[in-house]
């Protein structure tokens, strides 16, 4: 039966579902949008701050309307409180921030305690003064979608495209401020005006979002859908879309779940979906994600010991140690210091790969191709421990560490430069190793 | 952008005219009555123990941090309204290198204000910054994301950035710092090649054994300026000591470096 009234809901079945999802998905879409700037321009908890001093907002303009006489729900009116206190909020931590010694997190933390605790004494206030007029404010506190009407929902949708219009038209102008604003104001830009452009977004995105996520949780929508689409891309555009579709999700999905269960807060249910979505793209996701990081250092810690093994059999070789494959082992063992299984294990992997082939008398020989890689990463390393020696105060006995580590990831560009650089204090000097001829490992 | 009413121009001869130039931060100061008069065409080092205010005197003259008094002007006019010859290198630990950047998407900002408001980055733009990057040596970078790149090679394309700007006055700000030989090097070609186009370039600078070689010119800062004039003129073991003070390793390496002993 809940499967029904689940599918009936994701379907849009009905027209009040519409109207929530609609509403919700928008306010998805603002957020996560938004709020790529917000987290890269590193005030997330600003907007937090401005939320939770929203509160008192929304109880005093109730106050005002109920003093003249009217009913306390009207919703713009309360949006307007809200906003008003939110920005003196803002105001106030930038005030205590420029005027005190206190550090930012603290201003952050004073502000947002103390207007949200001033918000819950009126609300306390309120329903002492008039119980039932008042019933439904709290659900400012945990959000409720439940009640969101048609024009709140057409509300949402003109922020929503207003907000895509704004930081599609100042996407260069919005980059540039959040990269480097100190680069920004050198170049003439009015960095102030741009922030204040870019957090009154996010302040309006905020006080459209309280009544369907609650004061507590709209940060959510503002931050996690952006950190989740971080872990699939490192271009700024796609994150701004990536981070709008994670939002336009949770607005769908947790509206679904909690029309299925409307006693959950919908607040509550659909950040919960965002949370689940950051979870999978911590994990899963393709440029920064988990498995991807871990993927990269252990195809990394094998190219690391596949060369070393290519240098090490290259060297056995320049000592002329070729005779029999147990020679070669043993060799490379006490030179080494790895374990006869290991070796085994890597040169198999090797010889796989094409880099190794059995030659005669049973001996690990380099095919073409793993002579030519033999060849490039014996001198490659040479050159860097060179260099370490002629341009690093590196004490010697560490040389050939760090040769080790840096020089799997030392790029062509960079070994072309090393070449041109020692070639210009004449030639390159003596190695502690014998050294190639230059020709050869140039052509290679 | 707001339009200036009069457009900026580099008649003068004098690049850069600082005077009366306090700044203080919570009532601190950091730099005292600060006056120079630098001119056009110079590669200028700007250099000083740490806490001399080397940084800070580049920010004030660019507006970044408030001035408790003072005059900043660029070819005889206020720096306000020659913004547009002014090119700005901020110090490479200033920014999130973690940003979703590639280097060409950086190096385009130096485009921005050429660009204009609103507007996107347009293809012609997009090979002035390919280009820029190809100066500099790293146009095989162009597409990488920018934590991906090195110490130097992030220096490198901020210079990039600097240089797309064209503008006739350079600040930058120890561009020199933590870099490897490759960079180093790299820099001194631009340096060089911006002096030939007769661009002044004043260079925040910690290596006083590098000082005759890399400049023409030098500010000597200890909060206020010590010296400031040709090399040759000010650049001496007396300048230095009122400069740094009695710090004697210091002082053996920068007596090492007057008498012209290089390593």
């Amino acid at each position: 039966m809940n499967v029904e009234r689940l599918l009936r809901t994701l379907l849009l079945s009905d027209y009040n579902t519409r109207v929530v999802v609609f509403g919700t998905v928008a306010l998805g879409i603002a957020g996560g949008v938004i709020g790529v700037f917000l987290l890269l321009r590193r005030r997330a908890l600003l907007a937090d701050a401005v939320s939770h001093a929203a509160l008192p907002g929304v109880a005093i303009a109730f106050l005002v309307l109920v003093a003249l006489g009217q009913s306390g729900r009207n919703l713009p009116v309360l949006m307007i409180g809200a906003l008003v206190s939110g920005l003196i909020g803002m105001g106030c931590v930038i005030v205590v921030n420029r005027y005190t010694r206190l550090s930012e997190d603290a201003a952050l933390g004073i502000v947002l305690s103390v207007f949200f605790g001033f918000g819950v004494a009126l609300l306390g206030i309120i329903q002492k003064m008039r119980g039932a007029a008042a019933a439904g404010l709290d659900s400012f506190i945990y959000g409720k979608t439940a009640s969101m009407i048609r024009s709140d929902a057409l509300l949402i949708g003109v922020v929503a495209v207003v907000v895509l219009i704004g930081t599609t038209l100042l996407f260069k102008e919005l980059r540039l401020i959040t990269f480097d604003p100190d680069f920004a104001a050198g170049d003439g830009w009015p960095v102030g005006t741009l922030d204040v452009t870019l957090m009154a977004l996010v302040v309006i995105v905020t006080v459209i979002g309280l009544q369907s996520v609650g004061i507590i949780l709209v940060i959510a929508l503002l931050i996690i859908p952006p950190a989740a689409a971080r872990f699939w891309t490192e271009s700024l555009r796609l994150m701004a879309v990536i981070s709008g579709l994670i939002g336009a999700l949770g607005g769908y999905l947790g509206t679904a779940i909690s029309g299925m269960a409307p006693r959950l807060p919908a607040g509550a249910v659909i950040v919960s979906v965002m949370g689940a979505a950051f979870t999978v793209s911590f994990l899963f996701g393709s440029e920064r994600g988990l498995v991807r990081v871990l993927l990269d250092s252990l195809a990394l810690r094998r190219r690391v010991l596949n060369q070393n093994l290519l240098r090490a059999l290259y060297e056995c070789e320049e000592t002329g140690c070729t005779d029999s494959a147990d020679g070669q082992i043993h060799y490379l063992s006490t030179a080494r210091g790895w374990s006869a299984p290991q070796l085994r294990r890597w040169i198999r992997r090797a010889t796989r790969q094409g880099l190794l082939t059995t030659g005669e008398n049973g001996c690990w020989d380099f095919t073409d191709h793993g002579r030519r890689e033999a060849t490039r990463v014996t001198r490659n390393h040479r050159l860097w421990e060179i260099y370490l020696l002629e341009h690093a105060d590196v004490a010697a006995a560490h040389v050939d560490q760090g040769a080790d580590l840096i020089e799997h990831v030392l790029g062509d560009a960079l070994v072309a430069e090393l070449e041109d650089v020692l070639a210009d204090r004449d030639a390159l000097p003596a190695s502690p190793h014998s050294l190639l001829p230059a020709n050869e490992a140039r052509t290679s | 952008m707001s339009v200036d009413t009069s457009a900026p121009a580099t008649t003068s001869d004098t690049a850069l005219r600082v005077a009366d130039l306090t700044i203080a931060y919570q009532r601190k100061p950091v730099l005292w009555d600060v006056d120079l008069v630098v001119p056009a065409g110079v590669v200028a080092g700007i250099v000083g123990p740490n806490g001399a205010g080397k940084s800070t005197l580049i920010k004030a003259v660019l507006d970044l941090v408030p001035h408790a008094s003072g005059l900043v002007e660029v070819f005889g006019k206020p720096y306000r309204k020659q913004r547009s010859l002014v090119g700005y290198v901020p110090q490479r630990e200033s920014v999130d290198w973690d940003y979703p950047i590639s280097a060409l998407e950086l190096v385009e900002m130096g485009l921005y204000r050429k660009i204009g408001w609103l507007k996107p980055v347009t293809r012609a733009y997009r090979s002035q910054a390919l280009a820029a990057l190809e100066e500099v040596g790293m146009a095989d970078f162009a597409n990488r994301q920018i934590s991906r790149l090195s110490g130097g090679q992030q220096q490198r394309i901020f210079l990039a950035r600097a240089l797309v700007q064209d503008a006739s006055v350079y600040f930058m700000d120890e561009p020199f710092a933590g870099v490897d030989a490759a960079t180093e090097k790299a820099i001194m070609a631009i340096l060089l090649r911006l002096r030939q186009r007769q661009k002044t370039v004043f260079v925040v600078h910690h290596d006083l054994e590098t000082v005759r070689e890399y400049f023409d010119y030098l500010i000597m800062l200890n909060m206020r300026v010590v010296a400031a004039g040709a090399v040759a003129d000010v650049f001496t073991s007396d300048n230095l000591r009122r400069t740094y003070g009695g710090r004697l390793t210091l002082l053996d390496r920068a007596v090492d470096a007057i008498g012209g002993i290089r390593q």
